[in-house]
């Protein structure tokens, strides 16, 4: 026996934190919230299962957060990773709202650690969630459970009427039936369109077939399409996405924060010709990660080859596969796959444009080739100390920015003005605030302040 | 040439070190994270550090269905038995005892069986209580071998382990680290102190804790018990049996209550939880175990209370077989995590200097 879901006051779409934060808010005001989450409850969460971390203001010390992190210097931080593509207005409001939040996650079954490992840089602007994103919406599923939340799991909704300024139902396959809902309020937190693959191809053209998906295989984007193709206003841009340089070997879907590869400042990178494309030490990696997956794409087959030798194994994070190893280059490119006699030159031509130098793997420390086209501007040490490992590249998509277009009240704007009982929040809706790159953090941010703001504004609405 | 088991851990552990999410639950993670690559004898000593409070499985993005298919207390609870059964001699009896609960409850009927013989052919030549059905000296010629033999065995287990995990000469600071540790349990409270996950899925409780708790702290008392009554029959000539108001009663008592209730309360736990997320194999012989530690408390509160009963030969023979089946088996059964635990807090202590 199903529990009654018909007699709800809320539906909510979608399952991941701003899901959650929506329907734990609204059902502490008194309203009955049924949660229709599209994946089996082994996959729950969307891509919050993935997360780890909340970027929070805080104007002095916050639960393991020290020193701290002001209104300013968060935006500043904001503006600098968009390049303006943002809403100030509703930033700012976001950022504010971080520093209520932290403490509110904690009463709702939230438990923060200080920083992880290899991400001490984050201590003082993020707060880590003890065991990741997963235990954070394990946690918020048993208090949703205890405040009396319906959650169908396998619940697809495949569209949501709108009629003028009003969403008259809310339709959805489970259990292999299609089923239709008449609620007061309904409010969308189903993330972006990022594992349609074929709409990803469409936007951003043929090379996305190639790209891997590091979240969730759920988010196709349904109900965001659906509500844009009924005249619902939408922000960001519809042909891009959020793409970072991972494992090669990563699979299509779900990989997670395991595929994400380090190692590319200590290294030098060739594409599938064997040629270097791409200064390797522009910068630190937390700064250039981001940009590696779009570089990446652009090469043929949208693959790139990352090559250390011995000197440098240590100096970066594990990932999920060990590299391909050899103890001669050619033997290693063979075993990557690229042309020897290419990759080869390249190398030799790399190597001898490196000098004497310090090294110093942690800053910029100005170790830069002399003499080459391209050349690698920190970090620059020839590849000659057998034995080789190697690690193939390939775009990793994050998130996509399309998203429906929100007001401060978190209520979605359709052709007319505002859809009067219609809320937006999470990845769904982040593209007003976040219209470029990306700020570790951030989107746990903007779901969790947008989601309790939905939440509110539609437990009001229904009283 | 590494197991299987181990092999497959170290699969395991390498996405864990990529990711680690799980860094503050338990001493696992800070272990597993100094290490880059892993020897055989490092995945035994992580191994033996989880406690299978299961927090990272519940919070692993990799679980089963997905392909990664991550179950670290599954496969760490595998590496954990078959390090336990190499390294205690003879390993054919540990593989026995380990996996078959028939086994275990096959030594108590042998031991009740031994009991009741020398309670007949041996019988008492004066005493009062229980010395009435058998003689001191005739317990003593019993237990002490049956309590040495095993202690002597796990000894041998203890040092093949320090040699496999790479040991070095220890320092009191290690040792009174790991026995705080174990004192506490601290690795059960799921590093936020909310407990850990064995109790319902991803709920945290602190049941699994406070019975271990029960069961550890109630089995020292016994200990105690005996140790006191030991020392008050040899250095003050003064035997048993002794009132309710002595310290070997008291100590007994209490001990045995909280014995019974701790392993009530595991068995309980043992039944709903995910034999998948243990070691499956070996579900019989930890049951069995538990359940004998049950039953050596029961059955000693029961002669507590029916000291005087007519099945006084039969109790007393019920009660000294499960107890001398639980001292020979100590090597070969989940007793010895206790020693291997502590062992391998110890060396973590080393390791954190």
């Amino acid at each position: 026996m199903l529990p009654r879901t018909d007699a709800s006051d809320i539906v909510i779409i979608g399952g991941g934190n701003a899901a959650l934060c929506a329907a734990m808010s609204a059902a502490e005001l008194g309203a009955s919230v049924l949660m229709l989450e599209g994946a089996p409850k082994p996959y729950r969460g969307g891509n919050s299962r993935h997360t780890r971390n909340f970027r929070c203001m805080h104007n002095g010390p916050l639960s393991v957060m020290h020193d701290s992190y002001d209104e300013e210097e968060y935006f500043q931080d904001l503006l600098k990773v968009t390049a303006g593509k943002t809403d100030e207005h509703l930033a700012r409001m976001t950022i504010r709202r971080s520093e209520e939040c932290l403490p509110w996650m904690e009463a709702h079954g939230v438990r923060f650690q200080p920083s992880l490992s290899g991400t001490l840089s984050l201590g003082r602007t993020n707060a880590f969630f003890l065991g990741g994103g997963k235990a954070l919406v394990n946690a918020y599923y048993r208090t949703a459970e205890k405040l009396g939340i319906v959650v169908l799991y396998e619940a697809a909704v495949t569209h949501v009427e709108l009629e003028g300024d009003v969403a008259q139902y809310v339709e959805f396959t489970h259990n292999g039936q299609t089923r239709r809902l008449q609620s007061k309020a309904v409010i969308v937190a189903s993330g972006g369109f990022q594992s349609d693959i074929d709409w990803l191809t469409r936007a951003w053209g043929p090379a996305a077939k190639n790209f891997l998906i590091r979240g969730t295989p759920y988010n196709k984007g349904k109900v965001l399409k659906d509500l844009l193709d009924q005249g619902a206003k939408s922000v960001g841009d519809p042909t891009q996405c959020h793409a970072v340089a991972i494992d090669g070997r990563a699979p299509k879907f779900d990989g997670g924060i395991v595929t994400r590869l380090d190692c590319v400042p200590f290294s030098v990178v060739l594409n599938k010709d064997g040629l270097r494309f791409y200064d390797e030490g522009e910068d630190i990696w937390p700064k250039r990660y981001a940009i590696w997956g779009r570089l990446v794409a652009a090469e043929p087959d949208q693959v790139g080859y990352s090559i250390i030798d011995s000197k440098s194994i240590d100096l970066f994070m594990p990932s999920v596969f060990p590299p391909i190893a050899a103890d001669t280059l050619p033997e290693l490119l063979t075993a990557l796959g690229v042309p020897v006699k290419a990759g080869m030159a390249t190398i030799e031509a790399f190597n001898a444009g490196c000098r004497e130098g310090d090294f110093h793997p942690t800053e910029l420390d100005g170790l830069a080739t002399e003499g080459l086209n391209l050349p690698k501007t920190n970090w620059a040490r020839p590849i000659n100390k057998p034995p080789f490992y190697g690690y193939s590249l390939r775009p990793g998509v994050t998130f996509t920015y399309l998203g429906l277009k929100v007001d401060e009240n978190a209520q979605v704007q359709g052709a007319d003005g505002p859809i009067t009982n219609l809320w937006a929040a999470g990845e769904t809706m982040a593209g007003s605030i976040l219209g470029q790159g990306y700020m570790g953090g951030f989107g746990m941010t903007i779901g969790t302040v947008f989601g309790r703001i939905a939440g509110r504004e539609a437990a009001k609405h229904v009283q | 040439m590494s197991s299987e088991s181990i092999v497959e851990a170290v699969r395991q552990l390498q996405i864990c070190d990529a990711c680690r999410y799980c860094e503050g639950y338990c001493a696992v993670f800070p272990a597993l994270h100094r290490k880059r690559a892993f020897a055989d004898g490092d995945i035994t000593q992580i191994a033996n550090l989880c406690h299978n409070c299961r927090g990272c499985y519940y919070a692993c993005q990799f679980t089963e269905p997905h392909e990664f298919n991550l179950n670290l207390p599954g496969i760490l609870a595998r590496v954990r038995q078959e390090s336990w059964q190499d390294l205690t001699a003879p390993s054919g009896l540990a593989r026995l005892f380990h996996s078959h609960g028939t086994a275990l409850a096959a030594t108590v009927v042998i031991a009740f069986a031994t009991m009741i013989w020398a309670a007949k052919a041996i019988g008492s030549t004066g005493g009062e209580g229980f010395y009435a059905v058998l003689s001191h000296n005739a317990m003593v010629a019993i237990f002490l071998p049956a309590f040495v033999m095993p202690l002597v065995l796990m000894a041998v287990g203890l040092r093949n382990y320090w040699r496999r995990v790479g040991g070095i000469p220890i320092r009191v600071t290690d040792l009174t680290w790991a026995f705080s540790q174990a004192a506490t349990m601290r690795n059960l409270s799921g590093g936020h102190g909310d407990g850990c996950n064995f109790e319902d899925e991803d709920r945290f409780s602190h049941t699994r804790r406070n019975a271990h708790h029960a069961t550890m702290y109630g089995f020292l008392l016994c200990f105690t018990s005996t140790s006191v009554a030991t020392i008050m029959h040899y250095a003050f000539d003064m035997p048993a049996p002794y009132p309710l108001f002595s310290l070997p009663k008291i100590l007994g008592l209490v001990g045995g209550v909280l014995l019974c209730l701790g392993t009530l309360v595991l068995v309980m736990l043992k039944l709903n939880s995910s034999r998948d997320l243990g070691d499956a194999r070996v579900w019989g012989g930890e049951m069995a175990f538990v359940v004998l530690l049950f039953v050596v408390s029961a059955s000693g509160l029961v002669l507590y209370a029916g000291g005087d009963s007519a099945w006084l030969t039969e109790l007393l023979a019920f009660h000294l077989g499960a107890v001398l089946a639980f001292f020979l088996l100590t090597p070969f059964s989940k007793m010895a995590h206790g020693f291997y635990r502590l062992a391998a807090l110890t060396r973590e202590a080393q390791l954190r200097r």
